[in-house]
């Protein structure tokens, strides 16, 4: 049942990358005609100021640390599935596992500080 | 409309030779046979045996596309030889091996022990909890029309391997459980006489079972009886993650029925022996 729950959230993980990713691809590419999530309208969506600006607001910062999350676990998971369909022997399964685990947590880790530390920047340049 | 061929006609079969005591490596050998309308792969290899070469070996049994013993790579597509007629799928030459995705155990006879242990894994009988009934029926399990064709197709499954010769995952992952195992294990799984919890969705949902399936589709293509495995592989990854998320209704296997109640034997119909072994 263990592979049940690792292949559902696999399944989940891929709908909310889908949801959090076109809203990414929205705010970044079509900012100019939709005007969503962006605080200086004469500049470029990816122009600094409306980053810094994005970056400042805590759902943009849930947002990002979540999609890392689920992309990370979404690719980690397939990179496993695919490793495991070279016939591996059960113990070398078991070393890959616990390796994409710990990379996934770096990962994880290093992105949500990343995010974090932009987003305190953010605030503090605002203030 | 074609023409039937009533003259005989040679069709040169190039089969896969392999003896693993003397060979270091398969050998492909050709054989000219004579062949008329209708005479089948099998009929064929019969010839070869009888008049060509003794030493040629594959396995058969039933000649009639019941026992699965005679599947085989008929240029290039999992068959059962005794089910193909030759010129059906060749005009001059036709291509012979052994089933892929098997060890060969000698020219045409693959070995097809994995794949049965593989099925055995599965638990692929009816399982309840009540071992008194199991061992000693008093009564039927009422089973309608409908809850009898949403497994039936997948119990016309002989086991011939065809489907796992075709199916590319088990070509690279030999754990994979592959898909006459997993169509067996959704059959049972079911069943509404079935009663099985957990124990058969932890083998058909582990590391190798149905979620490594990529839905290719070759299996029930392959398939010389018209199962369609791919199908019940993905109504199985359904099932596992609708019991893992506890949605449904949830399986009840269905109750015992008594014998009817109002019912009288008929005049003419004799009492039963009496038992001749102490129960």
């Amino acid at each position: 049942m263990r592979e049940t729950k690792y292949w559902t959230w696999h399944m989940a993980a891929g709908v909310v990358i889908f949801v959090l990713l076109g809203l990414h691809m929205t705010t970044m590419h079509m900012g100019g005609l939709t005007g969503l999530f962006v605080s200086h309208p004469g500049e470029e969506s990816i122009a600094r100021v409306n980053s810094q600006a994005r970056d400042g607001q805590l759902l943009f910062t849930a947002g990002y640390i979540i999609l890392l999350g689920v992309a990370l676990y979404h690719g980690l998971y397939g990179l496993r599935t695919i490793l495991f369909e070279l016939t591996l022997r059960p113990s070398t399964e078991k070393s890959v596992s616990v390796v994409l685990v710990i990379l996934g947590l770096a990962f994880f880790g290093l992105g949500a500080w990343a995010a974090i530390a932009a987003h305190t920047a953010a605030l503090v340049g605002r203030g | 409309m074609d023409q039937i061929i009533r003259e005989k006609r040679d069709v040169v079969f190039h089969i896969r030779r392999y003896t693993p005591e003397k060979d270091r490596e398969p050998r492909v050998v050709a054989y000219k046979v004579p062949v008329r309308q209708g005479m089948t792969v099998l009929e064929g290899l019969h010839y070869i045996k009888e008049n060509l070469d003794q030493s040629l070996a594959w396995r058969y049994s039933c000649r009639m596309g019941v026992c699965g013993s005679c599947g085989m790579l008929l240029n290039g597509m999992p068959m059962l030889a005794c089910n193909t007629q030759i010129l059906d799928i060749a005009t001059s030459a036709l291509t012979l091996g052994p089933l892929p995705n098997f060890e060969i155990i000698r020219d045409l006879v693959p070995d097809l022990t994995p794949m049965l242990e593989k099925h055995r894994s599965v638990m692929p009988y009816i399982r309840r909890e009540d071992e008194r009934e199991i061992n000693n029926p008093d009564g039927e399990y009422y089973q309608s029309p409908e809850d009898l064709e949403s497994y039936l197709q997948f119990s016309f499954c002989i086991k011939c391997g065809c489907c796992m010769a075709a199916c590319p995952t088990l070509a690279t992952d030999l754990r994979y459980l592959g898909p006459m195992p997993l169509a067996q294990a959704y059959r049972y799984s079911n069943d509404t006489r079935d009663g099985s919890g957990r124990e058969r969705s932890d083998v058909a949902g582990s590391a190798h079972g149905a979620f490594r399936c990529h839905y290719a589709g070759e299996c029930s293509r392959a398939c010389p009886k018209g199962v369609d495995p791919a199908k019940a592989i993905q109504h199985l990854k359904r099932q596992l993650v609708a019991s893992y998320l506890r949605l449904g209704k949830g399986k009840k296997p269905c109750a015992k029925q008594g014998p009817p109640a109002s019912a009288q034997r008929k005049p003419n119909i004799p009492e039963a022996p009496p038992h001749t072994v102490a129960r």
